[in-house]
């Protein structure tokens, strides 16, 4: 199983029914393969529809119903489309439950930093900073580091915000972290690493949870 | 009985004149009023403010004006899936202002709600928030963000009645009912155009006071159909 998998198999074993979530542009997506399907979720997509479902058929696309990445996506029992300022209300005014999101960097503050990195990348944020504002649970899905192996969890993000002190919760390859009042909590690790390992890969300080529970996925 | 505002397309995008702000509706390739964008390559206008969610894909949507270098700034919010706005933007041929989603919907809905803005937490503590007004209200932060206007909006609707009531589909409403609130001349694209009457109360969402001329539009071409 690739870190991706893992990750997005981890974030899946968050919901309950009768949740609302929001799954972001990218890897977040694929989170939806793992949901099991006899859990009734509402799946919110930022371009207008509540009760998102999987992506359909081959020959039974409809091109007024997109995901937020763009690409085919069906409607499930009960789902509803509106416009954007309706969509937005919903994200901003507390009516989501989970949003999850990339991250190039989050910090001990729950800083989060995903839509920018200047003079290379400038794709735009989209939706991400109202999801943040918004959103009860701030779910940071990521690789533990970055491609050179550097820490993707640092003291302090160095690249521009998308929102300050916003994420809730971080989902790596190798562990789950709670982000508190007191710092970063180590809360779960996954079976084939080690505390000092996880450390050695976190720039940020990390506090230890009693018990320690093993990750699964 | 009020006349039609039914007219060609090349009739209606004569408006468009160099200079200009130009609101464009929709979502990736989804609700796009392409018949109109494609026809605007036809005309001289250019030097153009266009306001738009995302410039969809090279040559799709708003992508097309990008293309034909007919746009000068850009208020949006997701460039990255263009490469050819990322990089007009990067070699700074275009000036790109990005503005959150939620923050784009509420600028556009009080421009054409009589709004003089919208307080959101949205972009707190980013670098959005640079030079913008930070207000409390009972304890908690918010950025004051002003109204978009614009002189022309280019709409995409499923059905419009010959008076200009509008009527959407599924996910391709997105900005289009907004945009169709918050400019000095609005232009709609239907998919089907039908007689005065068809479309009853409840299935209008844009009421036919507000549009100002009507255009049938050509196929939708979805994003997998590129």
């Amino acid at each position: 199983m690739d870190a991706k998998e893992k990750i997005c198999r981890r974030v899946a074993k968050m919901f309950r029914t009768g949740d609302v979530v929001n799954l972001g542009f990218g890897m977040p997506t694929k989170v939806m393969d793992y949901v099991p399907k006899d859990l009734d979720i509402w799946f919110d997509s930022e371009n207008g529809i509540m009760g998102l479902g999987e992506p359909p058929a081959k020959g039974d696309e409809n091109h007024d119903v997109i995901n937020a990445m763009g690409f085919a996506a069906s409607m499930r029992l009960g789902a509803c489309c509106f416009d954007s300022a309706m969509s937005f209300a919903l994200i901003r005014g507390g009516h989501v439950d989970y949003t999850v999101l990339g991250a190039f960097e989050v910090d001990e503050s729950g800083n989060l930093a995903n839509w920018t990195i200047p003079g290379k990348r400038i794709a735009g944020m989209g939706g991400a900073m109202d999801l943040v504002s918004g959103s009860r649970h701030v779910i940071a899905a990521m690789t533990h580091t970055d491609r050179d192996g550097n820490p993707k969890i640092r003291k302090k993000c160095a690249l521009p915000l998308t929102g300050a002190g916003v994420v809730t919760q971080i989902v790596t390859e190798l562990a789950l972290i709670d982000v508190t009042p007191e710092g970063l909590v180590l809360r779960e690790i996954a079976e084939d690493t080690t505390v000092d390992e996880v450390r050695r890969l976190t720039e940020a300080p990390l506090l230890i949870a009693e018990p320690l529970d093993v990750m699964e996925w | 009985m009020f006349p039609s505002k039914v007219t060609t397309v090349e009739d209606a995008v004569r408006h468009l004149k160099t200079g200009m702000t130009l609101m464009s509706g929709g979502f990736q390739c989804c609700g796009i009023p392409e018949t109109l964008l494609k026809a605007v390559s036809g005309t001289d206008a250019a030097d153009l403010t266009v306001i738009t969610l995302s410039t969809a894909l090279k040559g799709r949507g708003t992508g097309i004006l990008i293309h034909e270098g007919k746009v000068r700034k850009l208020y949006v919010s997701h460039i990255g899936s263009n490469t050819e706005t990322v990089e007009k933007t990067l070699n700074g041929e275009l000036e790109c202002v990005f503005v959150p989603q939620g923050t784009l919907a509420e600028r556009i809905r009080a421009g054409g709600s009589g709004l003089g803005g919208i307080l959101t937490p949205t972009g707190l503590g980013t670098p959005i928030a640079d030079g913008k007004e930070i207000l409390t209200v009972n304890g908690k932060e918010y950025l004051l963000e002003l109204p978009l206007h614009a002189d022309i909006a280019f709409i995409h609707a499923w059905k419009a009645d010959t008076m200009g009531n509008l009527a959407y589909h599924y996910s391709a409403r997105n900005y289009n009912p907004l945009m169709a609130m918050a400019a000095d001349f609005v232009i709609a694209e239907a998919e089907t155009i039908v007689e005065a009457g068809e479309l009853g109360p409840d299935e209008i969402e844009t009421p036919a006071c507000v549009v100002d001329v009507v255009v049938q539009g050509e196929p939708v071409r979805a994003r997998w159909e590129v």
